[in-house]
């Protein structure tokens, strides 16, 4: 007797211009079970799903849910039959509190909105297990919060298939566990899950079954417990890619940059940065971790002179920065080197060619008032080479790029100027295996030339191995920093949420001052 | 002599109500448009035709009850231009709502000449119409000393212009329909996720919006007693709603308030001279000031108002999130 699937794709092409997003894909999802959809980016996940939540339409194939062949044209449809998808992007209304998201994809109400619907949302959450205040706007919701409350909203909708889009991406390790067990508990209720993510600890943790899919292609389907993370990897990217990442040892030199006591606010006023002190060693990657939003970007940001500080001080080779525009920050010969968070908010102009973006940094330093726009191809082509970027040519707009390339472009260009100290901020933030890979050997090649890397990053895992110390901010302050190799998951988890401090762990000195700083020399050479 | 100068200050403040209320028409009629997430800067031009078509077609029936409904309905009709050519088409909708003034003048002026080469119908001409614009004193309420006839006996459309607003702030804010549009200003991808017919909703609210405007067009033909000459009726007013919808923080209850603060220094400009006639004392400077400045006061406001709102902090801002943007679903 064949078995019953929740949902069974069969044959479902989709094409964005000439670009094939998915390609022949079948999928069956049985019910109650959680399976994980794997993949690189660009290998059709998300499409994939959206076509079962109906932001897309499927140029070709089936969809059968429950057995019945069901066309999904719109989110109500989707709505309609069960499916219910918790976005990468969360798809909430910010002024809205958490029960008028949920209430506004009420259908058949009244015409009036009646105040006992907060009672009616907690009850229901509290009846999932779910710890949510209904009249808590969303904007002041941290974003495992937000989480909770697009899980809560599908539920309450009715969904019995819940797809979860890269749902621990902004997660920290306790969070995850918590989602976890929601997971697990939504699974025994009857639940079929399909959760999105490339990490593959999390798919062999919590998946019954794993699909794989690469480049747009279904690959195959295999139950959790009869695979390993090998295995996965291989099929995800095709062929066979080392796992470990390198941490090439370095002879210690003196500080490069040193930050004393730096306090930095935020846009809105309030201390983004709190009396912070640390040190980065050329050869030597710096790790910082912490939850989203506990001042890595107002840290990054101060440092390349993009942010006024509020007190403190920091060096570089012993010279004061503070102060300086990030123009004379570049002029004095010290090389920042900033990634943004949002790559393409901030670093690269989307529109323009490579060419364009390279000169975009160098352009004052050609003589009379035209553009030497050789120049900026030969650097173009050069970081191209090197980087191995794919494109076109090097007259390609950013924006055409694929996530990685955009970030070897805008890596490559930082790394053009020569800097001693490189600040990176999420470099390898949505990128797949293979890119992410490419942009830890550009950053361990930057180490072993002698340059200091300050590497704000999210994935743990990576980090504990790139890395030759980390340093942990909650909130703002230093929870301590610690040696890559000495340190664990749980540690850093615990030290992330504040729960842990480690900043007098050694009773000499605490984290963050250097035993060769070049604070005091300076201070000898300003009294002679 | 004492009560003729209360007198004074009674008919100042039915001037205010008056001359402004169709200011409250246009900026209601612009909120429920920009709440939707649609920034329509065609305002002017949209109560133009509902100005024109309002006024000759309520003529002819001699009813300004089908006044009111056609001037409702070419509003409308700009409202199903604009959304055509934003919602389904993905216009740009700065550029679409500028053109649609340019036309709606156009339209306003072709109609206007071509019917005034013909024989121009009179309003006095029409005793229902007349009479049905006449004033509806409320009982005991316009009995109030003073302020009573100046706030509470005015024509019909001034009392619906004002249950226009205070009726839209209940929908906005106290049903579920005015909560899903409130949502597709905000985010209409949230609004789409959760199965909110986006492209109805929209469709819906913009024509609903234009319409309003299209009435106060056609009372601000009815207050020039429909006389047709070579400046246009809506004389600017549909741009000082666009701006009064920021002044009230999108909120039509405000919208109210914000009209009559405005409709105070347009009606200096009217009765300054009179005021200081009455009172030599005390507001006798008022005649010194030349009718010009008067006359440029009102957008000064603006400026200004536009000028302060914008530093106005973010939170409990009315501006919806996703104003001006086009919606597309499959954007990635």
């Amino acid at each position: 007797m064949p078995q019953q699937y929740a949902i069974a794709l069969k044959g479902i092409c989709k094409s964005f211009g000439s670009v094939a997003a998915n390609k022949n894909v079948d999928l069956n999802v049985r019910p109650g079970e959680i399976l994980a959809l794997l993949g690189e980016n660009g290998s059709g996940k998300t499409t994939l799903m959206n076509m079962l939540s109906g932001i897309y339409k499927p140029d070709s194939g089936q969809i059968f849910v429950e057995g019945k062949e069901v066309s999904i044209d719109s989110p109500e449809d989707a709505k309609r039959l069960g499916i219910g998808m918790v976005h990468q992007h969360f798809k909430l209304v910010d002024v809205f509190s958490a029960a008028d998201n949920i209430w506004m994809g009420k259908e058949k109400t009244g015409l009036t909105l009646k105040k006992d619907r907060y009672d009616q949302i907690e009850e229901m959450a509290k009846k999932f297990g779910f710890d949510l205040d209904p009249r808590k706007k969303v904007y002041n919701m941290s974003v495992s919060e937000k989480q909770t409350l697009e899980i809560v909203k599908v539920l309450y909708y009715g969904a019995k298939i819940i797809i979860l889009d890269e749902p621990t991406a902004v997660l920290t390790v306790q969070e995850i566990r918590k989602l976890f067990g929601v997971l697990r508990r939504m699974k025994e209720e009857g639940h079929s899950i399909i959760i999105i993510t490339h990490k593959l600890n999390e798919v062999m943790e919590i998946s019954d079954r794993v699909a794989i899919l690469r480049k747009g292609e279904y690959i195959t389907t295999v139950n959790t417990s009869e695979t390993n993370e090998q295995a996965l990897t291989e099929w995800m990217v095709g062929h066979k890619v080392d796992l470990n990442i390198d941490r090439p040892p370095m002879a210690k030199t003196r500080p490069l940059l040193e930050v004393r006591d730096v306090t930095i606010r935020s846009d809105e006023g309030a201390v983004a940065i709190d009396s912070v002190n640390f040190y980065i060693r050329g050869g030597e990657i710096l790790g910082v971790a912490g939850i989203a939003g506990c001042g890595q970007k107002e840290l990054c940001e101060a440092i390349a002179g993009l942010r006024p500080i509020e007190k403190g001080q920091m060096i570089h080779k012993g010279d004061n920065i503070v102060g300086l525009s990030p123009k004379a920050i570049l002029e004095k010969g010290i090389s920042m080197s900033f990634i943004p968070e949002d790559r393409l908010g901030m670093g690269l102009a989307p529109s323009l060619s490579i060419t364009d973006n390279m000169l975009l940094k160098n352009y004052a330093d050609g003589k009379g008032p035209f553009v030497d726009r050789k120049r900026g191809r030969a650097d173009a082509e050069q970081v191209i080479r090197e980087l191995e970027v794919v494109t076109p040519s090097t007259q390609t707009p950013v924006r055409r790029l694929s996530g990685g390339n955009v970030q070897k472009v805008l890596l490559g260009r930082e790394i053009k100027a020569g800097p001693n100290v490189i600040i990176t901020a999420y470099p390898v933030r949505g990128l797949d295996i293979n890119s992410s890979y490419a942009i830890y050997n550009i950053l361990n090649k930057q180490k072993q030339a002698g340059v200091g890397i300050l590497f704000v990053g999210e994935d743990l895992d990576v980090m504990i191995a790139l890395c030759d110390k980390i340093m942990v901010l909650c909130h703002g302050k230093v929870m301590g920093v610690v040696h890559a190799h000495k340190t664990t998951k749980e540690e850093l988890g615990l030290m992330m949420t504040g729960a842990l401090d480690l900043t007098y762990k050694y009773e000499d000195k605490p984290a963050g001052f250097a035993k060769d700083t070049r604070f005091e020399t300076r201070d000898e050479a300003e009294e002679d | 002599m004492e009560m003729d100068k209360l007198g004074v200050i009674t008919s100042f403040i039915h001037n205010i109500v008056v001359y402004n209320i169709p200011l409250l028409y246009g900026t209601t009629g612009e909120i429920l448009v920009e709440k939707s997430g649609s920034l329509n800067l065609g305002v002017e031009g949209i109560m133009a035709v509902g100005a024109i078509f309002g006024y000759i077609c309520g003529c002819y029936a001699n009813s300004l009850g089908v006044g009111i409904a056609v001037a409702f309905l070419a509003g409308a009709l700009c409202g199903l231009l604009f959304a055509a050519l934003t919602v389904s088409l993905q216009a740009n909708q700065n550029i679409t709502g500028l053109t649609l003034t340019t036309f709606g003048l156009g339209v306003y002026f072709f109609v206007g000449n071509g019917l005034k080469a013909q024989g121009w119908p009179a309003m006095n001409d029409y005793a229902n119409i007349k009479n049905g614009f006449a004033d509806l004193p409320i009982p005991v309420l316009s009995q109030i000393p003073l302020v009573g006839r100046g706030l509470f006996s005015h024509n019909i459309l001034v009392y619906l212009g004002v249950a226009i607003a205070l009726g839209m702030w209940w929908y906005l804010n106290r049903t579920t329909p005015g909560l899903k549009l409130r949502a597709i200003g905000e985010n209409p991808g949230s609004a789409d996720s959760v199965g909110i017919n986006v492209t109805r909703m929209k469709y819906l609210h913009i024509c609903l919006g234009c319409g309003i405007m299209g009435i106060g067009g056609y009372y601000m033909g009815l207050n020039m007693s429909g006389s047709f000459n070579s400046s246009c009726w809506i004389n600017g007013y549909g741009w000082i709603a666009v701006a009064l919808v920021i002044f009230a923080n999108w909120n039509p209850a405000l919208a109210i308030g914000g009209t009559f603060i405005f409709g105070f220094f347009n009606t200096l400009r009217v009765s300054g001279s009179s005021l200081a006639a009455a009172f030599p004392g005390i507001l006798g400077w008022l005649a010194m000031i030349p009718t010009q400045l008067y006359q440029a006061l009102p957008f000064l406001i603006t400026a200004i108002v536009l000028v302060v709102s914008s530093i106005r902090q973010k939170e409990g801002s009315g501006l919806p999130a996703a104003l001006g943007l086009n919606y597309f679903r499959e954007e990635r």
